[in-house]
């Protein structure tokens, strides 16, 4: 009887297909750059240097989820990280203070385009290339096209420090036993969470994926979390942005995967009319998404700052479209409805591996804008292929 | 040569296996006004489309002859250059462009080079608006600021400046009051008298007295007979009859040991207004009440008002400046958003799953469980994943959804389970009151019969259920009582033991005749 019942899945590709593709760009770099980009302090400022796009893609997937698209976000980012910069440098005020004045002018471009989106029903993509012109202007006026810093070592430490660590000689350098311990953790919690959700299937008799399946799956994320880890346990140990974007990613997968709040966004993006008429107030749903982007753009905004030990007129310039391609190489669905936040995070890092191999080969940013073109347009033409053999 | 200017033998078409017409024969005189009627889903509009090349040639089975010549048209363009033009009933006008654009859509006045030639258009406009009764319009103005009877007109300037010989007509005066209906039908009148020959579809029986001059009956895919003024019986009484003359076979699952209770659903002097047209009044002083196991039905014609009526009771969805008193267990309740409706235990089943019921990316799961979470599956706005998984697993068993597992996109149904799984999204919310609006359009028998068999179990357990169907049998089939509803009033209410589908006409005839009386 038992066997009879049971189901078997097959591995959904396109989910585990991206993290096969983020490995498979860092192969190919790693080959370009003769592991120039595998370095220790390399794999360091792939995070550090990508922690605010992954931070703007998490809010930017709500947006994108509803069909929608926010383009002021590089505008919020240089606007709060100015408003940061003028209270410490010209005010002379305490960091808590800019950090709390940066988050609460961040919350008010949310509100801002949020009340035209969601009550005034203005297109989003108007209202945000309002936003994004309104605050590029005003970004340059408040600094007067100046760079403010530089900043206090305190308040850089947000973006470009490092958690405590405890380092031992090993190799030709050291390792840091906290990042290790860390490492530990995480690959425990990810087997063990992996192993409910299979007997939470079996239990309910849904389809489970053969036990290959699983075990490949965990052998890659395994990979990926020890390779991170040790390169960091090389390098300076754990970086603090790191920790933003961990909190930040388990705190919005739990919201759009385990909140009544979160599963409307995708009931909104799967069908408005239809949400309407199942009691979700869409307006509302729409309104909060913008507020929750402005809210994140302005940490990002916090943490750019942070990194740069200044706040300059450029900050954040062109953020929105890394955001928002992060989304779709992510898989997230144009028309919205569909999409995940780890999706969004490993496409935000694809996006950054691109970058920074590029670099480390000597190509000019003008130059890596062409393949990042490419590499958004080749990932949603795919996606959009296989959906259509499907159906 | 014949006196007709159309034969259409035999025609055949099918749609994955399912015969929509079947052996249909019309045949058109020239320089008539033909009328076709039938039920919803008899097969006009199919009909309709093959004749226009909508379903290209080959299609189909059978014979076309216009003009005493065989027609294998492709597509519309074929159709038009042989002076057959189409006018369906929702309007082909783009809203913003001017009068004069929309006369000429498609069909651009223009110099030797391509270039647009704006004096030839207007004044080529101004004269097909004058064959049309539309002399004083202004030509420039945009057309969404005219009245739909108005734009039901222009849409036969625009198929006269096409050169038309041969007009058909979808319900064309479904959207328009007594007043601009009587103004289109003698528009028809002098078409005639131009020697334009005409095709109308149409359901109001009064009208097509007034201005056909032979009628053909359509029922099931099949030609009943085609009835000549002046020759045979041309009564509406007649015509009603050819249209339902159907054998009732056992479709309906028979309900048993169902108590019938108190009222629990109330509505008092419900009055809405058309949501961009404050003025338009779309329902009048409706007076409802539903028992407790007891199954009401809402007959009526399409566009009678019966889903705006749904609507607007489930938490202001449809129209506005609403007025009236709902009671759900003798309490006064105020439902102003879809929210305070479903908390009030009152549950809308769409008409359109598609559009308005399904997220068709979503799963099974999602889809069954989205209206009840706040309320059932959550603790301070946190899911509980795990109830949700039995419910969604209990209801796809109890109303046999058919697929793999409760994480299978709705997408990929068929319609029948996708019905279904609407059906339990609403069941979930427990609600005492559930208004089913088409509830079987669109599925096939079987799953027809399943839907039947959910609503006798809802009966059953006490609920209220009113049920809209533009299927007569349907009505006769599931209710004990229904309403009949027309032109957004009660037109009379019919017992079990009343039910026919003549009485079900009748009372809509009689009610359009009483609205006739008081606008003259």
């Amino acid at each position: 009887m038992e066997t009879k019942n049971k189901k078997i899945a097959n591995m959904d590709l396109k989910q585990y297909g991206m993290f096969l593709i983020l490995i498979g760009i860092f192969i190919l770099f790693a080959i370009t750059t003769k592991g120039a980009n595998a370095k220790p302090v390399n794999i360091n400022n792939l995070i550090m240097q990508n922690g605010y796009v992954v931070i703007l893609a998490i809010g930017m997937l709500l947006c994108v989820l509803t069909g929608n698209i926010d383009l002021g976000v590089g505008s919020v980012v240089a606007v709060t990280g100015s408003v940061a910069g003028i209270i410490m440098i010209d005010y002379k005020m305490n960091m808590w203070v800019a950090i709390l004045a940066a988050l609460a002018v961040g919350l008010l471009t949310g509100l801002f385009a949020g009340f035209f989106i969601a009550y005034l029903s203005i297109p989003p993509f108007v209202v945000t290339l309002a936003t994004m012109l309104m605050g590029r202007g005003l970004t340059y006026t408040l600094l007067q096209a100046q760079t403010k810093g530089p900043f206090n070592e305190s308040y850089n430490f947000i973006g470009a420090g490092f958690l405590p660590s405890i380092k031992v000689p090993f190799m030709d350098g050291t390792l840091d036993i906290v990042s290790i311990v860390v490492a530990i953790i995480a690959s425990i919690v990810l087997i063990f969470s992996e192993f409910k959700s299979y007997a939470t299937k079996k239990k309910y008799n849904f389809a489970v994926n053969p036990i290959w399946q699983i075990a490949l799956k965990l052998v890659i994320m395994l990979f990926i979390i020890w390779f991170f880890f040790y390169k960091l346990a090389r390098n300076n140990g754990l970086p603090f942005v790191l920790l933003i974007m961990v909190i930040l990613i388990a705190v919005y997968g739990f919201i759009t995967s385990k909140t009544v709040a979160g599963r409307q966004i995708y009931a909104l993006g799967g069908n408005r009319k239809a949400a309407n008429l199942s009691g979700i107030d869409t307006n509302k749903v729409f309104f909060w998404v913008y507020v929750n982007m402005g809210f994140l753009s302005s940490i990002a905004g916090i943490v750019l700052a942070a990194r740069n030990g200044s706040a300059t007129p450029k900050a954040g310039d062109g953020f929105e479209m890394d955001a928002i391609a992060s989304c779709y190489i992510g898989g997230a669905a144009v028309a919205g409805g569909a999409g995940s936040i780890v999706g969004a995070v490993v496409g935000a890092f694809i996006m950054g591996i691109l970058n920074n191999g590029m670099s480390l080969m000597g190509f000019t940013t003008d130059v890596q804008k062409i393949f990042k073109g490419m590499v958004l347009l080749l990932a949603v033409t795919l996606d959009v292929l296989s959906k259509r053999k499907k159906s | 040569m014949s006196d007709y200017i159309l034969e259409m033998n035999h025609i055949t078409k099918e749609f994955s296996g399912v015969k929509a017409l079947d052996d249909v024969n019309l045949k058109v005189k020239k320089g008539e006004i033909h009328a076709i009627c039938g039920e919803n889903g008899a097969g006009k509009s199919t009909l309709m489309n093959v004749l226009s090349g909508v379903y290209p040639f080959g299609t189909y089975e059978g014979d076309i002859l216009y003009k005493g010549e065989h027609c294998k048209f492709h597509n519309l363009r074929d159709s038009e250059a042989k002076g057959i033009v189409i006018i369906h009933q929702e309007l082909a006008l783009s809203p913003l462009l001017s009068v004069a654009e929309n006369v000429f859509i498609g069909n651009e006045q223009t110099s030797s080079k391509g270039i647009i030639d704006w004096t030839l258009t207007r004044s080529r406009a101004q004269e097909m608006l004058a064959k049309v009764g539309l002399e004083h319009e202004d030509v420039n103005v945009p057309i969404n600021t005219l009245g739909v009877g108005k734009q039901q007109l222009i849409e036969i300037a625009k198929a006269m400046a096409k050169k038309v010989e041969l007009l058909i007509l979808d319900e064309p005066t479904a959207a328009l009051n007594d007043e601009e209906s009587k103004k289109l039908l003698d528009i028809m009148l002098q078409l005639k008298s131009q020697g334009i020959t005409c095709i109308i579809i149409s359901h109001k029986l009064n009208e097509i007295e007034y201005v056909s001059d032979s009628v053909t009956i359509i029922r099931d895919g099949k030609t009943i007979e085609t009835l000549v003024k002046g020759v045979d019986d041309y009564s509406e009484d007649r015509v009603i009859k050819a249209m339902v003359g159907r054998e009732m076979t056992n479709r309906y699952p028979a309900r048993e040991g169902v108590n019938i209770g108190d009222v629990i659903f109330e509505v008092r002097n419900w009055n809405v207004f058309h949501p961009d047209d404050e003025h338009r009044q779309m329902l009048k002083d409706i007076n409802i009440k539903v028992r407790a196991g007891e199954v009401v039905g809402l007959a009526g014609l399409m566009g009678a008002g019966r889903t705006e009526l749904a609507m607007s009771l489930f938490g202001r969805s449809y129209g506005q400046k609403i007025s009236g008193t709902i009671l759900i267990n003798g309490k006064e309740v105020h439902i102003k958003t879809v929210k305070d409706a479903v908390s009030n235990k009152l549950a809308y089943i769409s008409e359109d799953r598609k559009t308005y019921g399904l997220n068709l990316i979503g799963d099974i799961k999602e889809n069954m469980t989205i209206a009840a979470r706040p309320f059932f599956f959550s603790k301070n706005g946190v899911i509980n994943a795990n109830d949700e998984i039995v419910a969604a697993q209990e209801y796809k068993e109890r109303i046999n959804v058919k697929a793999n597992s409760i994480n299978q996109v709705v997408g990929s149904l068929s319609g029948g389970n996708q019905q279904k799984v609407v059906v339990a999204k609403w069941m979930l919310t427990q609600p005492d009151v559930l208004i089913m609006d088409e509830p079987t359009r669109g599925i096939d028998v079987g799953a027809k019969y399943e839907i039947y068999c959910v609503i006798n179990e809802l009966a059953k357990s006490g609920k209220a259920i009113i049920v809209i169907s533009s299927e007569m049998p349907e009505i006769i089939g599931t209710c004990d009582r229904c309403y009949v509803i027309n032109e957004g009033e009660i037109a009379g209410e019919l017992n079990k033991d009343e039910f026919s589908q003549e009485r079900i006409m009748q009372l809509i005839m009689a009610h359009m005749r009483k609205g006739d009386g008081n606008g003259n």
